[in-house]
Order: C-alpha cells, then structure tokens, then sequence
C-alpha cells in the first residue's frame, strides 16, 4: 500500500484491489454492454450490477452473453460453467468476440501488465521479444477488445507499469498518438479510462496522450507523477474521487469472501 | 517451409484437403476404441488441436495418452492452453504452440513451466489473438484459405504472427487482417456425450469446437458417456459435433480431469494448486516429477483418477453438478 492511501482516513479500510473495483465498477452506467476479463473487471462488473447498474449485460469471452454470477463462486478464468450461470444466451466464443466486430459492445473492461502514454497494453514479453526476461500469458482476448471496443482498463500504478513506451504491443490503445490508430486500420473504440489505485486516467482528444482526471483521496499530483515512467500532465484543479463506501466493500466482500482478487 | 508453403501461410491447398476427406471412411459406423488404441492414430509432428478452453473441456485423457505412449514434436493449437500446455512442453511431446494464452489461469499466475519453455528458446508459444484463433478454425471449416478481421492490427502480436497478412478491402478500401485457414491433422475433443458414431451433443460452452471438428482432418472425440444413436435421434438439435467428421470414440469418465466438462464436475481446485506448487520453485523438476506420478506410473486411467484422490473428486463432481441447483 502506498504512503498517500495510508495517510487517507479510510486508508484501512480497504485494499488497493477493492479501490480498483470500486473506482472502475463507477464508470459502468445502467444499460450498457460491457465485455470483462476475470480478476478485477469482472468483480467490478458484478458490483456495478448490483449497485448503479442493475441492467448492465455482462460478456464474457467464453461465449456468454448476460450472466449473474454466484456470490463466493467467481470463475478462475471467463470460461468455466460458473461464468455462464442464469446467463440469456451461450454462444461459441469466435462468435462473442464477432459480437465486437460487429458494435454490440459498449464498454472492454480488462486488467494490464504494462501500459504506456498512449495507453498502449503488453502482455507477452517483459524485455526484448526474441529473448524475453519474462515471457507473460499473452493476449488472450484482449486484442480483439482494445481493438474494437472503448476500453476501461484497472491496474496498480507503479512506475515499472506505467511507462514511456511498452516492450511491446499486446493490445493496442492509440498506438503512436494522434490519429495513428485509425490509420493502422482500427477505426472504432479505443482507449477511454485507466483507473488505478491512484487516481483516474484519460487521454487528450487531439495527441492521445494519457492525462489525469481525477486523484484519490491522499493521492497528490507529485506522487502520481513520481509513480508514471512518462511525463504525465495534472490539472491543477484534478477533482478528488469518493472513496469507497461501506456498501460498495460490502458487495466486493461477499462476492469474493476468500480474496481470490481483493487480496 | 518450402517457398510454395511460405506463399500459402500454412495453408493446406483445397483440393489436397478436399482429397483428405473423400478418403476418409465418413459412414455410419461403430468407432469406439480404447485409449491406446485412440492414442496410435497420432502421429510424432503432426498439428493437433485441442478442443475447450482454458481449464473447460479439455482433453486430457487423450493428451495423457499420448505423452504416456511417448509422442513427439506435436505443433499444438487451442484457443487458451492452460496446465496441458506446459504438460505437452515438458513431457517433449510439442515444443510449438499456437494459442492466444498461455497459463494454468490467472488465479494461480504466471505458468513457471511455460516461462521455462519459451524464454530459454527450448520451445515456441506462438500467439495469436483469441479471435484470429476462432476465425482460423472458422476459415478451416469452412474451405477457404482464411478469413478477413478487423483486430490485431497495429499490434506486436501482428508483427510475430507467421502467415497474417493485410489488404485493402476491394468494396471499401479500408485496412482488413487476413488470417489463415488451420486445418489441424487431428482435433481432440471431450465431450459430455456422443454415439458410437460419434454423434457429440455439447452441454454448456462450446468454444472452438464445432469449427474445430470441420475444420480437422481426423476427430477423436473421448466422451463422459456413450448414449445410445436411438437417444441421438430423439433431439437431433442437441448435436454440435456430426458422425461423419469423427473418428474414433473413447469413453471416458472424467475424461477432462483436472479440469471441468460444463454441468457434470468443475475444476479439480486442490490438484490444479498442487500441480501449481510442484512446478513453483524449479519448473524442469516439478514438470518431471508430477509427469511421472500421475503419468506415467498409474498403470490406466482409473488409477490416475485414485491418485488425484476421492475426496478431490467428489468435490469436483458435487460442484460440478450445483449448475443445474435454481
């Protein structure tokens, strides 16, 4: 945990994963479709389903399309029976992913390694991609996510995550900035919210460049800006966020009672 | 690769595949063999493809049969590869894997085996995007050399990925991926229930798999159960996977262990934590010895099911089952 959240009142209160879930689940607005990966952005789908969103239609990769998941029976990964549970439809997963190309997704909502200015994600290879230090998952869907829908991506910020160009492009944000990444052929979506455990991120309309929208409670602009491997611009008027309520932690808590991603 | 292969991305040439399966004896016909016996139709270095995804479905009775009868230099594709990928890699039995993600799942982190595999250059995961890998199959399925897809462009995985091309779309002019076509030599796949004809219906979540079965050369499908045709024939609709692409049946109980099969047991959560506590400190040694005690020394299936342990199965089965509870 960082300095500035311990010194937050409710510091204690809360891990930074649960401010993640909180903070993310508060994007989601009633109605949409939003496409989650598991760890943190299906938590936080389930919670805004609970909470602010109750008409919120969930996706999973796995092919299912408007589940309600079980409390204390989260999925280890979105292709288990547990992901399918009460869902309106199974599709295969080829065709759940088509439902991207096609626009009937309005939010991507998945965790990252490494990110960069232009929001850029790598999940392969820390290091160079001949002869990695680390060879990562991969993309699983994320690509096709990052490259057809807007995107909603949760991390902890840490200046080894947050930097000025990622060893590679897993799933692409806005690529070079500018107008780069329709011109590479990915005309829709795009990056729209980082949210990290200090604060909320977006990016300018015109360079593409990630920018701060708002601090957490006890986060300053120094902090974040110590903590980000590339410049990054703070207002100086960056509204504070709302931490998270006891009903918010409530839900998380009892969705996932053995802390399988609250830890 | 010859120059010709290079050219076609891989690509097998239509009337070489179409050929394939006019050979191929397509009737109505009994197909059930042993494991063994399933296990001989494999041959060292073909592709094979392996039906669910992440820890659902997978065939693990068929990949515990062939690392035990010592297969070699298999290039492997799934649309997520969990434990059976780095089993394939350490066993020796494939040193190349096409898949979109690679790792027991993200509950128990990154895959130490994996990481072993590849970052000493022993062996390849070639990655594509989850949906390049759903439309290869598709392209596979459906006869032609590849598909058109509007993702992975501007990517690294785009970079890396052998035999992905761009065009200009001749109605629109906009930027288009071509994917190409994967025709594996053999598809695994496990099923909740088939004939012995090989008439699959799928419980649940498909996958790949229905494309993965038309799009593969030879199908052999392990099964949780054999049910009679006569039940086949009373919901026909039920059918995902047809007689006349499949090759062999096996019957299997538990067939997918430690993994799930949709509706009759779930992840085996204790066995997956204690696979991933073997091969946590030094990956080679834990590999070699889970290999070895749930491989290669109990003498059938059964027996591996005993090591597992009972108590393990029974929860599996008990979870497994609460599906169908509301």
């Amino acid at each position: 945990m960082t300095t500035e959240t311990a010194n937050a009142p409710d510091a204690a209160a809360y891990t930074g994963s649960e401010l993640l879930a909180v903070m993310s689940a508060r994007l989601l607005a009633d109605g949409q479709t939003v496409f989650a990966g598991v760890g943190i952005p299906l938590l936080a789908a389930i919670l805004a389903q609970r909470t602010r969103a109750p008409g919120l239609t969930i996706l999973f990769e796995g092919g299912v399309i408007g589940p309600f998941v079980e409390p204390g029976k989260l999925p280890p990964s979105t292709n288990e029976q547990r992901c399918a549970r009460r869902a309106n439809m199974l599709v295969s997963i080829t065709d759940v992913l088509l439902m991207l190309q096609r626009g009937y997704v309005d939010v991507g909502f998945m965790g990252g390694a490494q990110i960069d200015r232009y929001g850029n994600l790598n999940s392969s290879f820390i290091g160079d991609a001949e002869r990695p230090k680390i060879r990562l998952p991969g993309t699983g869907g994320g690509n096709d996510i990052a490259s057809l829908a807007e995107m909603i991506v949760a991390m902890k910020h840490e200046k080894r995550r947050f930097v000025e160009k990622v060893d590679f492009i897993t799933s692409p944000g806005f690529l070079d900035g500018g107008t780069s990444r329709r011109d590479a052929g990915l005309p829709a979506g795009g990056m729209f919210r980082v949210v990290t455990d200090l604060g909320i991120l977006g990016f300018d309309a015109e360079t593409r460049a990630m920018t701060v929208l708002a601090l957490h409670p006890g986060v300053s602009a120094e902090t974040i800006k110590a903590k980000t491997g590339f410049p990054l611009p703070v207002p100086a008027d960056v509204p504070v966020t709302m931490p998270p309520t006891d009903h918010e932690l409530g839900i998380l808590r009892e969705l996932d009672p053995e802390r399988l991603y609250t830890a | 690769m010859d120059s010709t292969g290079e050219r076609r991305g891989g690509v097998t040439p239509y009337l070489e595949l179409r050929a394939a399966t006019r050979d191929r004896d397509r009737s109505l016909r009994d197909k059930v063999m042993s494991l063994e016996e399933a296990a001989k139709l494999v041959s060292d270095g073909e592709h094979v493809s392996l039906g669910g995804c992440t820890a659902s479905r997978t065939p693990f009775a068929m990949i515990w049969a062939l690392i035990r009868r010592g297969v070699k230099d298999l290039a492997v594709s799934r649309s997520i590869i969990s434990t059976e990928g780095d089993l394939l890699f350490a066993s020796g039995a494939s040193r190349h894997i096409m898949t979109s993600w690679f790792s027991q799942g993200i509950v128990w982190g990154v895959s130490k085996v994996m990481r072993a595999h590849t970052e000493s250059g022993r062996a390849r995961f070639e990655e594509w995007s989850h949906m390049a890998m759903g439309l290869r199959y598709k392209a596979g399925a459906m006869g032609v050399p590849f598909m058109p897809m509007r993702s992975m462009l501007g990517s690294g995985v785009l970079d890396r990925a052998e035999g992905a091309r761009t065009m200009e779309c001749p109605f629109t002019g906009e930027t288009l991926l071509l994917v190409p076509a994967l025709n594996p030599d053999v598809a695994l796949i496990h099923v909740q229930r088939c004939d012995a004809y090989g008439n699959a219906q799928l419980d649940g979540l498909t996958f790949m798999d229905v494309d993965m079965a038309m799009a593969a050369k030879r199908v052999i499908l392990t099964t949780e159960r054999i049910v009679s045709n006569e039940q086949i024939r009373r919901a026909p609709d039920q059918t995902k996977i047809g007689f006349f692409t499949v090759d062999a049946v096996v019957e299997v109980p538990f067939g997918s262990a430690p993994h799930e099969c949709y509706g009759i047991y779930e992840p085996f959560y204790g066995h997956m934590d204690l696979y991933a506590a073997m091969t946590a400190k030094d990956p080679d040694a834990g590999a070699k010895a889970y290999l070895e005690r749930f491989y290669h020394e109990p003498k059938n299936w059964a027996a591996y099911l005993e090591r597992i342990g009972m108590a393990e199965l029974l929860d599996a089965r008990r979870r497994g089952s609460s599906i169908y509870d509301d």
